[in-house]
């Protein structure tokens, strides 16, 4: 991890672009190609690369499991949640149309904060898929100086 | 011909789908049969998209001047399938790196014959 | 306005209760707030069970979009007997949870299992009362991915080998039912049941919707394990921790066997069936499966094993009432669906008393205990009387209803084999019986100071062995319910 100085040159100036184009296809996800599933994967690609450069401890304490876990929970409140504010006004579960005055507005606030919910899910269960496989055995960083040791 | 050229993707998808469910029955590695799961589901993804396909059809986002459109829903539903897919590949691999660490191995026969040595 | 609403909240309430549950701080909250979603979805189970008793039909459109082009949550009598029994064994479960998860589950990982124990209730709730069929996938991967999770949480080792085993089996089963999803959609561009229903009699001659059926048959199949498909649930109940295996037992298997009845009656048709040689081939699985799973469960030393074998022996009984595609053999079906819920959640919570007392399943350590636990014993025995199908017992009813459907028909065999199978039935009950009862103690150190099982486990075993015994006598609800439900599934018949 000493002499990758090309790496984290290109990955400071490649992660805000990807979280960029995360949000961008998180927010475009209503008229576009996109959404929060994709838009989710996005963004912790981003910080899985500086994971991958920097190390898993200081990607760790960009972002703490604990808030990770709490992360998960709420897009997953998010998206129920909405469902039952379109309960208690009046509409069906998940009903969209009764969130605004007019159908189409409704409709769109509604896709738009349960595709926030599924984004903020999807990008906290990557991570934490990702740090629970890469707490477990060798740290990623020794694994070249090691191999020639075994 | 048309049988097969017309169909090239019907019969990609069968044999991708045989590959990987002969790699779930016969490989004793456990990661090796997670890697054949994920192939056999891959295949059911590719026919889901397939049967989508609207011959002559435009990608499905409103456009002026298009009038045919692609079927959207299986790709919708597919969307859901590889998410399941991605949340079982997880939950396979988890499991497995928690069976090296049980049993040191991850080869079925030692597993077996692990547990029933006792 | 929960009223008009009530069908969706029983599965919305335990989803919203999960990531809840997830963030809650160790200890007893986690445990104390699934508990109380658990009976607040019982009593809407049971409100939504009264509303649907007459016969008449609960659709409720996900997100106002109208069916067929919208999900559907569909209710009627036989999916709101399912949702009562799933719903009730967790409200019984979860109560007797908090001393056996504290013992067999590391304290910090108890506000996760509560939320994967949510979202596995979520899944099975999802799957009996969605009418849309690839809803129905989604919801059975929520219940399969949290309860190979569940399951690998025992404390063995073979605990993960059997979730993975699991894993990869269910995997490939729920693949099997997209394939067989996809194809029917293929052909006839719907995904909603009833609309399937209606669309797909002008197809049956055609060869993709018969490949679309073995299909969605055997992946089921895998996931109820039915004989020979049955090679993941043994393992999977022996070394989960005992609550999920008292829960597992009693509903996972029961749903997909549900969904076989949906699907084979509701989506198809049985004159669908009729032509293809299924019937005939479901009744001699079954057969075989209940003669040698029976066998199985007598040599087995592990009790969890030996009720895990007779499990799928019981799910031939089920299997056979399908097979025979009549009214007398779907009442069996169903009742007998509800009633083994019964018999083996109270089974498997007396056995995990006292895996919870001497700390293993194995028989041969349970020598002498009947004397020092009698209330567990008593409650083996009663849960025994029931599986063998003892008169005065639920076990009777479902065994009558289907000996009836099986001379209706005069399917002399299969009598013979209920009989028969019955009869290894008191072979193995007796096994445990003898071990705990009239066998010397050992004088070992595991169980010299063994007293009774603590009130908290004892009284949710005692309300199920109660309720096998009230539904022994009152089969008001059971039959009723079900005779209300063929009037919906076979549409034609007269009662």
């Amino acid at each position: 991890m000493k002499h990758n100085l090309i790496l984290k040159v290109v990955s400071k100036f490649l992660i805000p672009l990807i979280f960029l184009f995360a949000l961008y296809v998180q927010f475009h996800g209503d008229f576009g190609p996109g959404g929060g599933f994709q838009a989710g994967v996005i963004f912790s690609a981003g910080i899985i690369l500086y994971a991958l450069v920097f190390g898993v401890d200081s990607a760790k304490k960009v972002i703490p499991l604990h808030i990770l876990r709490v992360l998960a929970s709420l897009g997953v409140l998010i998206y129920a949640g909405t469902g039952v504010a379109s309960l208690l006004l009046g509409g069906n579960y998940l009903e969209y149309g009764v969130l605004a005055s007019t159908q189409l507005a409704g409709q769109h606030i509604g896709i738009i904060v349960i595709e926030l919910g599924v984004g903020i899910t999807v990008m906290a269960v990557m991570l934490i898929m990702f740090f629970a496989f890469a707490e477990r055995g060798r740290p990623i960083e020794d694994v070249e100086d090691k191999e020639g040791s075994q | 011909m048309d049988l097969i050229i017309g169909h090239y993707n019907y019969w990609l998808v069968i044999i991708i789908m045989m590959a990987g469910f002969y790699t779930v029955i016969s490989r004793g590695n456990l990661v090796k049969k997670i890697a054949g799961l994920n192939i056999f589901q891959v295949s059911v993804f590719m026919l889901y998209i397939s049967i989508g396909n609207v011959k002559d059809g435009a990608v499905p986002i409103i456009e002026k001047g298009v009038t045919l459109y692609s079927n959207p829903l299986p790709h919708v539903l597919i969307l859901t399938a590889i998410v399941v897919g991605v949340a079982t590949t997880a939950l396979g691999l988890a499991l497995v790196v928690r069976i090296k660490e049980a049993y040191g191995t991850i080869e079925e026969d030692e597993i077996h014959n692990q547990d029933h040595s006792l | 306005m929960i009223e008009s609403h009530l069908s969706l909240l029983i599965v919305a309430l335990p989803l919203l209760a999960a990531p809840i549950v997830a963030v809650l701080p160790n200890g007893r909250m986690p445990w104390a707030f699934s508990t109380l979603v658990s009976w607040a979805v019982f009593a809407m189970a049971c409100l939504q069970l009264i509303n649907v008793s007459t016969g008449n039909v609960i659709s409720y459109e996900l997100g106002g979009w109208a069916p067929p082009w919208g999900i559907e949550y569909r209710i009627d009598a036989a999916n709101a007997l399912v949702a009562l029994i799933v719903a009730g064994i967790a409200a019984v479960t979860l109560p007797y949870a908090l001393k056996s998860v504290e013992k067999e589950i590391p304290q910090q990982q108890h506000s996760l299992f509560y939320a994967a124990f949510m979202l596995c209730f979520t899944g099975l709730l999802g799957i009996t009362l969605t009418g849309d069929i690839f809803n129905l996938f989604v919801f059975l991967e929520i219940s399969s991915l949290s309860s190979y999770a569940l399951i690998s949480l025992g404390k063995q080792r073979q605990a993960l080998t059997a979730a993975y085993q699991y894993l990869i089996m269910g995997t490939i089963g729920a693949t099997f039912f997209i394939i067989g999803v996809g194809l029917l959609y293929a052909m006839t561009g719907t995904l909603n049941m009833v609309d399937l229903a209606q669309r797909l009699p002008e197809l049956y001659e055609h060869r993709t919707i018969q490949t679309a059926f073995a299909f969605i048959m055997v992946g089921f199949a895998l996931k109820l394990a039915l004989f020979p498909l049955h090679l993941w649930l043994p393992n999977a109940y022996t070394y989960a921790p005992t609550v999920v295996t008292v829960f597992l037992a009693a509903t996972a298997t029961k749903v997909a066997v549900y969904v076989m009845l949906r699907v084979v009656f509701s989506v198809f048709g049985f004159t669908f069936i009729e032509d293809t040689p299924t019937d005939e081939l479901f009744i001699i699985l079954c057969i075989a499966g209940i003669l040698m799973m029976s066998f199985y469960a007598i040599y087995q030393h592990d009790a969890k094993r030996l009720l895990a074998y007779s499990s799928v022996a019981q799910i031939g009984y089920m299997m056979i009432g399908i097979g025979l595609g009549s009214a007398l053999g779907i009442t069996a079906t169903l009742v007998h669906l509800f009633n083994h819920a019964l018999m083996k959640g109270a089974l498997f919570m007396a056995i995990g008393a006292i895996v919870y007392q001497i700390g293993s399943s194995r028989i041969e350590d349970f020598s002498g205990l009947g004397k020092k636990m009698p209330w567990t014993f008593a409650a083996i025995v009663v849960g025994g009387l029931s599986l063998i199908g003892v008169p005065g017992t639920a076990g009777f009813i479902s065994k009558w209803y289907l000996i009836l459907a099986a001379i209706e028909q005069q399917h002399w065999l299969i009598v013979v084999v209920i009989l028969l199978g019955s009869l290894l039935a008191v072979i193995y009950v007796w096994k445990l019986v003898e071990a705990l009862y009239f066998k010397p103690a050992t004088e070992s150190s595991k169980t010299v100071s063994v007293q009774e099982a603590p009130l908290m486990l004892l009284i949710p075993t005692w309300l199920l062995v109660l309720a096998n015994v009230y539904f022994g006598f009152n089969t008001e609800l059971t039959v009723g319910t079900a005779e209300t439900a063929i009037q919906l599934l076979l549409p034609g018949t007269n009662k």
